[in-house]
């Protein structure tokens, strides 16, 4: 390739820029407008700049909602989500490479439900543990059924709900990174006389450990926002992404701005950290990349 | 001696697998079943009745033939809805195609540095992590009646009056689309744009061929698997959503996913699971269409 560039380059720098304005343009107007003045309304001018509405959903909420608790439900369902995506795709990961019966029908499974649609998997769900429903009342013994409910909630149905989207990239990522991994790191360890858990502890995650932190922030970001698998599959109490769908037609006021500023910053913070962290683990990989010559460490 | 990986002394494979089979079984395969079985049952005002019958997928297209071959032939509201999910799902897709190869091409031939490429690769990815509804929301001080563009436009006086049909619109919803998913095209199809050797490229130039041409014959057809893998994640959620179409088209705008998502508010469960199934059957014959394009497994 020449130094020159061709004319198709800056057609395509001119699209990319205009792409990047109108990927985060209408963010940034939200969290403009959420500053908007106590007068102020949903669309341009601002009326002044202020903490009015933050303050306002801070201590009123939103009418009809209880917008903090539903926040601290998706919280916390959001880092158990991760938890387990990340420590069950690295399971599957490992045992992908050695391989068991029925992997490819299992990778089909996983395939399929990246790419089935949502309403279709949240129906279900929420079929079965109707049907569950019904047979424990009708069938089980009296102890157990006198004052039975439902089975559905946020550790049970939702969690479920949102493993069958997180899953799926974490273990595409495990395999990805498998697919790039030089398998004689472990078979240097292994002739060393590592235990297989040492290698998995001192060879193995620290080498895959950024591509980890990748899948837990996928894993914690997607069940932060999920709303289509998570709509049939909730109990009685909902997750903040299905209240402010809920609250789009309902809520007048830039209060419904700041609440959209404070949950895309607890996204954005969640991002940063994990690409910050990613960040330092590669420069250590870096730093760290040979101790040849140096003896025991 | 040793055979196999290092770690096979201990657990077995399947023993490490079993988790995540687990979640699959009871959230995903035992849900899909039961969609299915019960799609076949019948129901009254109260309850799911568990007989098999028909009725479910016969009442969905109740009347459609009738209304097809009458002296004025018309569309029944079902055949209707999913006209206008297949007409959405399309133009969403051949938007998001195009601007995903270009912004994909951009990233992967023109920009030179490894370190830039991460950072607009990003930067490009950033919003995907964040909320779909907030994204969506955040259309509505743009497009509104009272929005940015209607003041411009009014300001300008290219109109008299504030164009209504930029919010709670097809438009609207398209555009959301376009904004949420575009992603899914541009990675990959940057993976196998990335995995195109450039001598290849030298090669077609140094061959005679045109800019056009090279594109044409040479990274087009090589950037087939991962065409379409995006082009399978678009169709796919834009098919069955409810959630955009909603939200963008001010609750006004019938998809086959918000048909299903009424039914199921109303606790119908048998003719959502009905129009589920055929939504499912009618998504697994594009993807089956697209695949006899390419094998999927060998991207990875």
């Amino acid at each position: 390739m020449g130094e020159r560039r061709s004319p198709s380059f800056y057609w395509l720098l001119a699209l990319f820029v205009l792409f990047v304005v109108f990927l985060y343009g209408p963010m940034l107007t939200i969290i403009i407008l959420s500053f908007q003045g106590p007068e102020g309304g949903l669309t341009f001018p601002m009326t002044g700049f202020s903490l009015h509405w933050f303050s306002k959903l801070w201590n009123d909420g939103l009418p009809n909602v209880d917008i903090w608790s539903s926040f601290g439900r998706s919280a916390r369902l959001g880092a158990i989500v991760m938890a387990l995506t990340v420590l069950l795709s690295l399971m599957a990961g490992l045992a992908y490479r050695k391989g068991f019966v029925g992997s490819n029908a299992l990778f089909y499974v996983v395939i399929a439900s990246l790419i089935m649609p949502s309403i279709v998997v949240s129906l279900g769900i929420g079929l079965e543990f109707r049907i569950f429903d019904d047979l424990i009342k009708r069938y089980a013994p009296a102890f157990i059924a006198d004052g039975y409910d439902t089975g559905m909630g946020l550790y049970t149905s939702t969690l479920g709900a949102h493993l069958t989207w997180t899953l799926p990239f974490g273990l595409l990522i495990m395999f990805a990174i498998f697919n790039r991994f030089d398998p004689r790191f472990e078979e240097a360890a292994r002739d060393l006389g590592a235990t297989p858990w040492q290698i998995l502890r001192h060879v193995l995650l620290p080498i895959i450990g950024p591509s980890v932190i990748g899948i837990g922030l996928f894993g914690f970001t997607l069940s932060w926002d999920e709303i289509a698998r998570t709509s049939q599959a909730v109990g009685y109490l909902n997750t903040l992404p299905l209240e402010l769908q809920g609250q789009t037609t309902t809520v007048t006021t830039p209060v419904i701005y700041a609440l959209g500023t404070i949950t895309t910053a607890v996204s954005l913070a969640v991002i940063f950290v994990a690409l910050a962290a990613i960040l330092m683990l590669r420069q250590r990989q870096g730093a760290h990349g040979s101790d040849a010559g140096r003896g025991m460490v | 001696m040793h055979s196999g990986s290092a770690t096979d002394r201990t657990v077995p494979g399947w023993a490490q697998v079993l988790p995540l089979a687990v979640v699959f079984v009871v959230f995903f395969i035992v849900p899909l079943g039961l969609t299915a079985v019960v799609s076949l049952w019948n129901y009254s005002e109260y309850e799911i009745l568990p007989d098999v019958t028909a009725r479910n997928y016969l009442e969905a297209f109740e009347g459609c033939a009738d209304r097809l071959l009458s002296s004025s032939p018309a569309l029944c509201t079902t055949l209707k809805t999913y006209l206008t999910t297949l007409r959405i799902s399309a133009t969403v897709w051949l938007i998001t195609l195009i601007l995903g190869f270009a912004i994909a091409y951009f990233l992967a031939f023109h920009v030179r540095l490894l370190g830039v490429q991460i950072v607009l690769f990003l930067l490009c990815t950033i919003p995907f992590w964040t909320s779909n509804v907030i994204r969506m929301i955040s259309w509505i001080p743009l497009l509104g009646r009272n929005g940015l563009i209607n003041q411009t436009l009014v300001k300008l006086h290219i109109v008299n009056q504030p164009v209504e049909w930029l919010l709670f619109s097809d438009f609207a919803v398209i555009l959301a689309f376009v904004h949420l998913y575009t992603l899914f095209m541009i990675v990959p199809i940057f993976n196998s744009l990335m995995r195109i050797d450039r001598s290849l490229l030298e090669a077609a130039t140094d061959a005679g061929a045109s800019g056009w041409q090279t594109l044409s014959n040479v990274v087009l057809p090589l950037a087939k698997p991962g065409i379409v893998i995006g082009s399978i994640f678009v169709l796919t959620i834009v098919m069955g959503d409810f959630v955009t179409v909603g939200v963008m088209g001010g609750q006004q705008i019938a998809s086959v996913g918000k048909m299903i998502n009424t039914q199921i508010g109303a606790l119908q469960f048998p003719p959502a699971a009905a129009h589920a199934v055929i939504l499912l059957a009618t998504v697994l014959l594009i993807i089956w269409c697209l695949t006899r394009l390419v094998d999927i497994r060998k991207e990875l």
